[in-house]
């Protein structure tokens, strides 16, 4: 009986199977039913067509590459354009002695021991099979030679090709950066963006500055043809064609004759000067001596180039305006000021007596005032104006580094600021966590002391004190600092802006930024530390001299400038905005071994208000380093 | 003493399939030296792989169904630590990590489980055999796709698609409800919509592309332009072996491995196609046949799960050169150039012989 069951349910269940295995025979054949019905459109009813398509005229799909977007300056001043030139390039796969071939070729077309070595670099960076320059912007001469000797040399083709150039050079080397050869790095980002595709055919990328920030922009969209080609491989006509799309020009707020003027007013000096108009973040200026000539980059550098530049001593390559380093010296004193006013540890009543140091309570280390024997009486608006040391070791201390680092905070130092250029600088605002994180160690009131006159741990970058400078400029509103402010469709013209960024508003007490500002239009005047630099002018500045020690002073040991090799004399910063009554222009500048602020920093920015302000060029550039009237710190 | 060891050769092996196969792997040469160049080395590679197949095929078909039915767990739970293995340790090619080093070698442990998976169910399935419930289906669909899932995430799509069909056809032999497969299908669809929305515009752009290859000429669409050219343009007779342009004129990409049907169907056209469709069509029928005999549910499920998986290769690669289905990394079976592809097809049919072979014994 139950074995009864048991055959029924197992006849069943075969029943079942087979039929399942029925339903799937079924499927297959449909299915390869349908293949079959494919293949007879294809290989039958469509045939003519792939026919011509593969037999006759080989189809080919070739990108064309848009043109890279213009960069200009604020005035329409071109600083980066392209234009085309003939290069001769080798496909290293199709050529089976290299050498050989480059000799040879060397017989037809001049090819120099640079182009040889540039060449091989190529060849180490890409894997890929394309065709490599040997030679870029051939004359027409060699142009012509070459195609009479071309059936020499397989491998080897004529192109056409579109090459950027940097008008202004050297001068805008840090802000522009500059583009070259996609490598392997470049391939990964753009196959994380999905831009592989977009990138067929493109050779170049942007590698640093307004170039590699706004990348997308400035590429454009890749079109295609597709062409016929006969067995030899020569186009014999386009089926369809998807033009490309140029890419966007870039309009900046940059002012390229600024910028020009600032950077020849450094003369021989290093450093970094970064001007900012205050009601909007976009950024005037921005300099960093020395530069490079950017031009040497885009064809792919030669190693002795890149040699000469990278172990020189100035460091060239460095963007000391984004990411150099430096103590903010007496330029912090005015943001220290405002911070004793709002925390009300300060009021403009208040006075020390300086007799040229400042101690410690229970200790006898003295903390030097950069006058022997003191400034005397001393308050707050004296303290800006004469620049006074021991006023600010005692207010940072009464402060205590906390509050100096949530406070200062607020101005930007010692944090990125967000600019539309990659490779900012961090800077450094110390506060007790961060030693503690740093160095494991416990923080000293004596840390605190030297920190009072932008020494010690702090650090900040030329930027960074800029839009410090434009903050308190513009009564505490803060803007994204911004190279660019337009877009530009290639196409229509059409402009588009990119709005100014409103961050964030601090909201001082009125009564006490003006106290800080009118102090700082004082330190231009008689009397001020910047007094020289001051004089004359049509409109009223608002200032601060700072210096930067390089090398650390012992107790009771004396800094004698001339005495001190020119590397280790301190740097000199100033930052000014002007019309201190209708700010236009806010700026920091650091010279590098400069000496005092007020002797080279303070002149070369008076320069640049001038200029900027007035359209003046004053005829001598560079100030006499003696400045003894009026020395700082 | 002669006829014996004859026997003895030839005991378990089935000559149809033997023969069907064979002609196929030797139609598989004949393209690979038209696709690689022509060029004898890599050719005279794959000849030794199928030697190697070959013996495998034969090694297989000795070892009885039982013996099998034992190996089902062991094999399975092994190539679950090895596929985890691989996605801790395994070696990044071409941005996909399938490869894990063991002492001197490399491993794919996804091609194992093309039939350490179906053989699981099955076992599974056999062994519920009595009283097969809801609770048996839902555990052998989670069998499935835990392997599934960790391959389809190597990335390996062609492989995970035809493992997850090895499993469903288990599962469909073995009498899963029409309900719930309907079910599954209309809930599928209906998810189709909010999947959408949920997508970024890129992932959208490259599910796009996948159904309309012209809207990216110069990327993903690429492959699949060049063969239907290729397809398309060998007409009914085909352009000769050795003689297709497009294959030689280096239009076609990976035209030895996952595209060596667009090189066959160029030079061999339409009538070429319909001798490689009959051949397939006589193995799978040769499969479905051996699995309509087999004895235990077992041995049913397994050969008709195999034959439907050998189907489903083919099917996937020639729908995807000629452009009905999207580019998904299948091989061709028995015809496309690799060793480690072609030993697992033959594995499989190894173990079809097998079932067919020891069923006759037990009977006489």
């Amino acid at each position: 009986m139950n074995s009864n069951i048991e055959l029924k349910d197992h006849q069943r269940e075969l029943y079942y199977f087979k039929l399942r295995l029925m339903i799937a025979t079924g499927f297959v054949l449909l299915l390869f039913f349908l293949l079959f019905l494919r293949f007879f459109y294809l290989q039958v009813l469509q045939h003519e067509h792939y026919r011509t398509l593969a037999e006759n005229n080989r189809i080919s799909i070739v990108p064309i590459v848009p043109n890279r977007g213009l960069i200009l300056d604020h005035n329409g001043v071109v600083l980066a354009h392209n234009y085309s030139a003939y290069t001769l390039e080798i496909t290293p796969s199709k050529v089976d002695d290299l050498e050989v071939l480059i000799n040879q070729l060397a017989n037809v077309v001049e090819i120099t021991p640079k182009d040889r070595k540039r060449f091989r670099k190529l060849m180490e960076e890409s894997k890929n099979v394309e065709s490599l320059p040997i030679r870029t912007r051939l004359n027409d001469v060699e142009v012509a030679r070459f195609a009479v000797n071309h059936f020499r040399f397989p491998g080897v083709e004529i192109k056409a090709r579109l090459f950027r150039h940097y008008p202004l050079g050297e001068m805008t080397s840090h802000a522009i950066g500059y583009i070259s050869r996609i490598n392997d790095d470049d391939l990964e980002w753009l196959e994380e963006k999905g831009e592989l595709a977009n990138y067929r055919g493109s050779d170049y990328i942007g590698k640093t500055g307004i170039e590699q920030s706004y990348e997308t922009q400035l590429h454009g969209k890749t079109g295609f043809e597709q062409v016929e080609i006969d067995a030899n491989g020569r186009a014999v006509r386009t089926l369809s064609r998807i033009p490309p799309v140029s890419g966007d020009n870039l309009l900046l707020t940059l002012d390229a004759r600024l910028q020009e003027f600032a950077e020849k007013a450094f003369g021989n000096y290093r450093g970094a000067l970064v001007a900012i108009e205050p009601s909007s973040g976009g950024v005037l200026a921005f300099v960093s001596k020395p530069g490079f000539d950017p031009n040497l980059f885009v064809d792919g550098i030669d190693p002795q180039n890149w040699d000469t530049l990278n172990n020189s001593l100035d460091k060239p390559l460095t963007d000391r305006a984004l990411h150099g380093q430096y103590p903010p010296g007496s330029t912090f004193k005015p943001f220290l000021a405002l911070a004793g006013l709002e925390l009300n540890k300060r009021n403009p009543q208040y006075t020390i007596n300086d007799p040229g140091y400042f101690t410690l309570p229970g200790s006898s280390h003295r903390y030097r005032d950069w006058k022997t024997g003191g400034h005397g009486v001393v308050d707050l608006h004296k303290s800006l104006v004469v620049s006074c040391d021991s006023y600010y070791y005692s207010l940072a201390y009464d402060l205590g580094i906390d509050n100096i680092h949530s406070f200062i905070s607020k101005f930007g130092l010692g944090q990125k600021t967000g600019i539309d250029i990659e490779g900012e600088g961090l800077g450094l605002l110390p506060s007790q966590e961060w030693k503690s994180k740093r160095f494991k160690e416990k923080w000293y009131a004596g840390d605190t002391v030297s920190v009072g006159i932008g020494q010690g741990y702090n650090l900040v970058t030329p930027l960074q004190l800029a839009n410090a400078t434009a903050i308190l400029a513009n009564n505490g509103i803060a803007f994204r600092p911004h190279l660019v402010r337009y877009t530009q469709d290639s196409k229509t013209n059409q402009l588009k802006i990119i709005p100014s960024e409103v961050l964030y508003n601090i909201n001082f007490k009125p009564g006490n930024l003006t106290l800080i500002q009118q102090a700082l239009v004082d330190v231009t005047g008689p009397g001020g530390t910047a007094a020289r630099a001051g004089a004359n002018s049509a409109y009223p500045i608002a200032g601060k001299t700072g210096t930067a020690q390089v090398v650390a002073l012992k107790q009771n040991e004396k800094f004698i400038e001339s005495q001190v090799n020119e590397r280790q004399r301190d740097h000199a910063l100033f930052i000014a905005y002007a019309p201190a009554d209708n700010p236009q222009i806010a700026l920091a500048v650091l010279v590098e071994n400069g000496g005092h602020g007020a002797a080279t920093a303070a002149p070369l920015a008076r320069q640049v208000l001038d200029f900027y302000l007035l359209g003046k060029r004053p005829h001598s550039l560079i100030p006499a380093p003696d400045a003894k009237q009026e020395a700082d710190d | 003493m002669i006829k014996r060891l004859w026997h003895y050769l030839t005991a378990h092996i089935d000559g149809f399939l033997l023969g069907t196969v064979c002609l196929l792997m030797l139609l598989g040469l004949f393209v690979l030296y038209s696709a690689t160049g022509p060029n004898l080395t890599k050719t005279s590679n794959q000849f030794a792989s199928m030697l190697i197949a070959l013996a495998v095929i034969w090694a297989v078909s000795n070892i009885p169904p039982q013996h099998l039915l034992r190996l089902s767990l062991p094999m399975y739970a092994l190539g679950i630590v090895l596929l985890i293995a691989v996605a801790l340790f395994g070696d990044v090619v071409n941005g996909a990590r399938r490869w894990l080093h063991i002492g001197v070698t490399r491993i794919q442990p996804a091609e194992v489980m093309k039939i350490a998976v179906p053989l699981m169910l099955a076992w599974y399935f056999d062994k519920h055999e009595t009283a097969l419930r809801l609770r048996n289906y839902v555990v052998a669909t989670l069998l499935l796709l835990v392997p599934v899932a960790l391959i389809a995430r190597q990335p390996d799509l062609g492989t995970a698609i035809l493992i997850a069909a090895s499993g469903f056809y288990v599962l469909f032999l073995a009498g899963l409800s029409w309900r719930i497969m309907l079910s599954f299908l209309v809930l599928g669809l209906a998810s189709l919509p909010v999947l959408w929305t949920v997508l970024r515009d890129y992932q959208r752009q490259r599910i796009l592309t996948l159904l309309d290859p012209s809207t990216d000429p110069l990327g993903a669409g690429y492959h699949t332009i060049q063969s239907t050219i290729a397809v398309g343009s060998g007409g009914v007779t085909g352009k000769g072996w050795l003689n297709g342009t497009q294959s030689h004129l280096e239009f076609l990409p990976e035209r030895h491995t996952d595209f060596v049907f667009a090189v066959f169907s160029e030079e061999f056209g339409l009538l070429g196609n319909l001798l490689l469709l009959v051949l397939y069509v006589l193995v799978i029928g040769r499969g479905l046949v051996i699995a309509s005999d087999a004895s235990t549910l077992f041995t049913r499920l397994m050969a008709g799960a195999i034959t439907l998986t050998f189907f489903t290769s083919a099917f996937v690669n020639m729908g995807m050169v000629s452009g009905i289905l999207p580019v998904v990394g299948v091989p061709l079976p028995l015809v496309s150039y690799g060793g480690t592809a072609l030993v697992t097809i033959c594995l499989g049919f190894g173990i079809l012989m097998s079932i067919h072979t020891h069923k006759k014994l037990v009977k006489t």
